[in-house]
């Protein structure tokens, strides 16, 4: 018999289960998807369109297959753990070199634990030893198969902490941390933070729009002197803006409750909602290009099966809306841990080194690779991976 | 047999059936729900509270009478009539006084013609409310397109603009040659359009939400209490009451998918729209005390009006073209409105506005008056108030020349 004390830091295997009528009930709803009238456009300038969602909700409700999925987790070591009063589910896969370099990977939203699948084994069966990692893929808090919170305040400085303990527990005295989206701006958190230990942080979501610049977006300064290609990120940026990809953002952050009761209750509503985020940009199951439908769907379903819609959406709120590409937004002036940064070209943002070297003051490494886009890892596994090796290099 | 230009412009009557199986698949829908978790916090700062809609949900799905809404609409005279595509689905009372003065009201999001119907009586015959005799209107309560009975457009380019020519339309095609028009939330954009359009025939207009101010304060005072109070409330909205409007200005079909499958989201949707009537709705279901004419079977009736329509994406893509038609007039502004403008202030709307902001947006303002009580949905929540204000608004344009 273990004492309380020990209880609240074991570390329990864990596997997915999935009750088969729960997928039953999912494949009964989405067949009885009641669907709107087509869009009045002919792109996807007013959401999803509705020939490509009924395509793909025709395939998730007849062809696609959950234990699949379900397989690929449990083909990983899976653990749960209690962390500040909250169950962390979180994949552990040691390297076999005794003296790999510890690294904790953290998804976003839309994504998992699923997104990162593709980069565990290169990262941790190098062909050559000294670029091997130990990785620790964690699901945030609300996500996935981790425990929803059932009190506020589980923003993201909370689960840089949360994930620092996890570190810890795991033995690791020594380690570095690695996020997109969401895991761009927690791993930012623990390198304000600066835990003992923690070597340096490695981010592909960079935080790194100048204040001026952030100013000159809004509308509520003048237009900072810029180089040309400094120039065509503002551009872009304001073409971002234009474009409507962020008001699930906006609608996330104000009202997650009101949005999740539809993502909850319609598996074809939440499908709609998540391929809303840039990073699906331009996805369709006719043309899925790096992201495969079956992948996609993996995702999805995830969050449907474990019923995180309305959680995950509340890490918006608990954030509170300062853009996670702001280097005021993200304190990136305080973060003293040294910092390596990869652009993939296709992601939402594309920040000039320039900015990046005024946000980080401690920038160790900067790159921007060929090919890829919001969901690196899950898109080009192997330059992500060739990114951390890289980036990581310094601090063995 | 009719010609294609008669059959155009044919005025035919309508009356509003709903299929039994329509009902069936919504109360089995409403049953099988799949509930999120609870929000995190004890107010309305997540979004429509768990308790709130489960309660709905019960008296939606048990004891709501989904006889309701035709039976309210079917008595009053419902007719369509194409215009400029669409066919736009209208209610038309006419006073039995032959110089009621012609009145096209408009609704908003998420409202519907629902929202109007206790303001009928008080208005068409002010007598037996209160009223005299010579206050009375004719009234028309059309639905938006892609609102309720409404056709759906099938192409872009119906923004409020488009809206405000049709009504203009319908009013020379109803033979009122001297009308006014009134509208709050989308209601007052489109009579905002009507009053810059200034089509003939057209001498006045009341609103009861300051549209500009929602979309930019620049220029507005803020020096006196009430405005900088005005001010903070339209930040606050701004800030976190934008999410519903920023959504469905970019995405609207995205939302829709939802709000086509799933009741519940439909519902959760619907009521996140204000502060103040959020609460009020709220207390009409958990606490049993309805505030005015917000009671659980008239809000239901509107949501079920959307649900059995299934307009919840086409509804919402009137924000799209708000924001196409937005884009598009960019450093265009408006011209000044020529024709009168009178203004109520509701205490419980997303914002007060202040008389000096209403002068500041309409030189021409006529009448402004705050009222002692209401929100969003005045005309919904406070009927008689709201006729009485009508009523006042519009006294001065009576009497000139024929109204009819």
């Amino acid at each position: 018999m273990s004492t309380t004390a020990e209880t609240a830091t074991e570390i329990r295997p864990f596997q997915v289960e999935i009750p088969q009528e729960e997928i039953d009930d999912l494949r009964r709803r989405l067949a009885a998807t009641r669907w709107p009238d087509r869009e009045t456009v002919g792109d996807a300038s007013q959401g999803v369109q509705l020939e490509k969602l009924k395509d793909l909700v025709g395939y998730w409700a007849t062809d696609y297959d959950w234990h699949t999925a379900e397989a690929k987790l449990n083909a990983l070591p899976q653990f749960v753990t209690e962390i500040d009063g909250l169950e962390i589910h979180f994949i552990h896969v040691r390297s076999p070199h005794e003296d790999a370099v510890p690294v904790i990977i953290t998804h976003g939203w839309p994504g998992s634990v699923f997104e990162l699948l593709k980069v565990v084994d290169p990262l941790t069966n190098p062909p050559s030893g000294d670029d091997a990692f130990h990785v620790v893929i964690p699901s945030l808090p609300g996500y996935g198969f981790s425990a929803r919170p059932d009190a506020p305040g589980w923003n993201p400085d909370r689960i840089a902490r949360a994930w620092d303990e996890l570190m810890k527990r795991l033995g690791y005295e020594r380690y570095v941390a690695q996020g997109g989206d969401w895991g761009a701006v927690i791993v930012e958190a623990m390198g304000r933070q600066a835990p003992d230990g923690l070597l340096g942080i490695h981010v592909n979501l960079a935080a790194t729009v100048p204040p001026d610049v952030e100013a000159a977006l809004a509308g509520a300064g003048p237009l900072p002197e810029m180089s040309e290609q400094e120039r065509a990120v503002f551009d872009a940026l304001v073409g971002y803006r234009k474009s409507g990809y962020s008001g699930y953002f906006v609608a996330l952050t104000a009202r997650p409750q009101a949005v999740g009761y539809g993502l909850t209750d319609s598996p074809a509503g939440l499908a709609a909602f998540m391929l809303w985020h840039p990073g699906f940009a331009g996805w369709s199951v006719d043309d899925p290009g790096t992201k495969s439908t079956d992948e996609v769907l993996d995702d999805i379903s995830l969050y449907w099966l474990t019923n995180t819609a309305a959680s995950s959406g509340r890490l918006y709120w608990e954030h509170g809306g300062a853009s996670p590409t702001s280097a005021a937004g993200m304190k990136t002036a305080e973060i003293t841990v040294p910092v390596g940064v990869t652009v993939f070209p296709d992601d939402v943002y594309r920040p000039p080194e320039s900015w990046a070297r005024r946000a980080y003051p401690n920038l160790v490494y900067f790159h921007e690779v060929e090919r890829g886009g919001h969901f690196a890892a899950w898109e080009q596994p192997e330059l992500f991976v060739g990114e951390l090796r890289a980036a990581y290099r310094g601090v063995r | 047999m009719s010609t294609t230009a008669e059959t155009a412009t044919e005025i035919r009557p309508f009356e509003v059936e709903i299929a039994q199986e329509g009902i069936d698949d919504l109360r089995r829908r409403i049953g099988s729900t799949r509930w999120p978790t609870r929000e995190l916090v004890d107010d309305r700062s997540q979004g429509v509270q768990l308790a709130t809609l489960r309660e709905l949900a019960r008296y939606w799905a048990n004891e709501y009478d989904f006889g309701r809404i035709a039976e309210r609409l079917n008595e009053l005279p419902q007719l369509t009539t194409e215009i400029d595509g669409v066919d736009v689905h209208f209610i038309h009372v006419r006073s039995q006084h032959e110089d009621a003065l012609p009145l096209v009201m408009t609704h908003g999001w998420p409202g519907s013609v629902i929202e109007m119907l206790d303001v009928i009586g008080p208005l068409t015959d002010p007598a037996a409310h209160g009223g005299k005799v010579e206050e009375a209107f004719h009234l028309v309560l059309p639905s938006l397109p892609g609102y309720g009975f409404s056709g759906e457009p099938a192409e872009i380019g119906w923004y409020t603009g488009r809206v405000a020519r049709a009504w203009a339309e319908l009013m020379h095609r109803l033979g009122y040659a001297r009308y006014v028009a009134q509208g709050g939330d989308q209601g007052a954009a489109v009579t905002d359009d009507l009053a810059h359009q200034a089509p003939e025939g057209l001498v006045g207009v009341h609103m009861n939400l300051l549209r500009t101010a929602l979309g930019s304060t620049a220029g507005l005072p803020a020096e006196s209490d009430e405005e900088r109070a005005a001010l903070d409330a339209v930040a606050t909205f701004r800030q976190s009451g934008f999410g519903y409007f920023l959504e469905q200005s970019t995405r609207p079909q995205t939302i829709g998918y939802a709000l086509l499958d799933s009741p519940v989201a439909l519902a959760g949707w619907m009521l996140d729209h204000d502060t103040d009537s959020y609460y009020k709705i709220s207390g009409a279901f958990l606490d049993g005390k309805p505030t005015g004419g917000l009671t659980r079977d008239h809000v239901l009736d509107n949501i079920t009006l959307y649900w059995l329509t299934g307009t919840g994406a086409s509804s919402a893509r009137s924000y799209w073209e708000g924001g196409r038609a937005a884009a598009l007039a960019a450093g265009k502004p408006p011209g000044a409105v020529s024709i009168p403008v009178a203004f109520t202030t509701f205490p419980g709307e997303i914002f007060r506005a202040p008389r000096s902001w209403v002068e500041k947006v309409y030189p021409t303002l006529a009448y402004f008056e705050e009222a002692p009580r209401g929100g969003h949905f005045a005309a919904w929540e406070e009927p008689e108030l709201f006729a009485s204000e009508l009523r006042a608004a519009f006294k001065p344009l009576r009497g000139e020349g024929r109204t009819s």
